[in-house]
């Protein structure tokens, strides 16, 4: 039986439709989980979208990050699902407290919107099949995508592992160009990029289905539904 | 009760709105040497006194109208205190 994946969908949300795609072509069954939903339907993962969120109001990620829906994924994460956060999702998860850090507008202010070639740093689940120094490319589209972490923040992730990419050509202003994070439990990853947009060879790239593929993975090894 | 909230960048961090209207400002003639962009939050809050109002005000801004890691708070009540 092929694994259910739930994709949030918070008022903004826009990215939502194509991670519920996305999850069907990779083989597994997805689930829209409304914000105000505190259950996640059964379901073994989670994909935090991206998208605008309460319209950015605040932060980025502050107001959804409250939501009834994120009550649920604490949950699952806490017992060790997979929990993916793509663009305003990694803001989302970042400030829910799941993911150390935070998103923050581009250095230069401007909106970027391109495919970006991102380094593998380790050989994790997220990644099935790609060891350190792989090269992938998926796009990123988004003004509030500067990472940022405190030199201590930096120091834990680096001496944990958690950083799983880092962009080949920083386009953001990210802090020691990080792209992709863990948890300290690695359960729980974020990114700027968009995975979801790159599920077909058609659209420029097909990498995406790797993040996916790994989530998966993952859901199949870990809590029962 | 009425309690205002300000948030500002910390120290040392990287204000990209700020340094936009800095630019901006100097772009008219003005001698800005440094803007940060902050946010003011104005609070009505059930409280059973002042010192409540405050309390709960900076619980408030600590949790969910600033983030720690990057931006500062301040409470303010209604009007200045007199010792």
């Amino acid at each position: 039986m092929s694994a259910r994946v739930a994709v949030l969908a918070f008022p903004g949300s826009c990215d939502d439709r194509d991670a519920l795609r996305a999850v069907e072509l990779v083989g597994a069954e997805p689930v829209r989980v409304w914000h105000a939903d505190s259950d996640l339907g059964g379901a073994a993962a989670v994909i935090v979208p991206g998208g605008f969120s309460y319209g950015d109001y605040l932060r980025p990620g502050a107001l959804a990050a409250l939501s009834p829906a994120m009550t649920a994924v604490r949950e699952l994460a806490a017992a060790g699902g997979p929990v993916l956060g793509v663009c305003n999702g990694f803001q989302v998860l970042t400030e829910a407290g799941l993911l150390p850090g935070v998103l923050r507008p581009n250095a230069h202010l401007q909106f970027r919107c391109e495919d970006v070639g991102l380094r593998v740093q380790r050989e994790s689940l997220w990644l099935p099949g790609l060891v350190a120094g792989d090269v992938i490319d998926i796009p990123v589209k988004h003004h509030d995508g500067c990472y940022f972490a405190t030199p201590q923040q930096l120091e834990e992730l680096d001496a944990s592992g958690q950083v799983l990419l880092r962009y080949v050509r920083n386009p953001n202003g990210s802090i020691e160009s990080i792209a992709c994070i863990t948890n300290a439990a690695g359960n729980v990853a974020g990114l700027m990029p968009h995975p979801e947009h790159a599920v077909d060879p058609l659209l420029g790239s097909a990498d995406g289905r790797i993040l996916l593929h790994g989530l998966l993975v993952q859901a199949a090894a870990g809590v029962p539904a | 009760m009425k309690v205002s909230v300000t948030v500002r960048p910390r120290a040392g961090i990287l204000d990209p709105q700020g340094e936009a209207l800095r630019r901006s400002l100097q772009g008219l003639g003005y001698a800005a040497s440094d803007v940060r962009a902050g946010k003011v939050f104005d609070l009505e809050l059930a409280a059973t006194d002042e010192r409540e109002a405050l309390r709960l005000a900076a619980q408030i801004a600590e949790r969910v109208l600033s983030n720690p890691l990057i931006e500062e708070f301040e409470v303010h009540a209604p009007e200045p205190v007199h010792a």
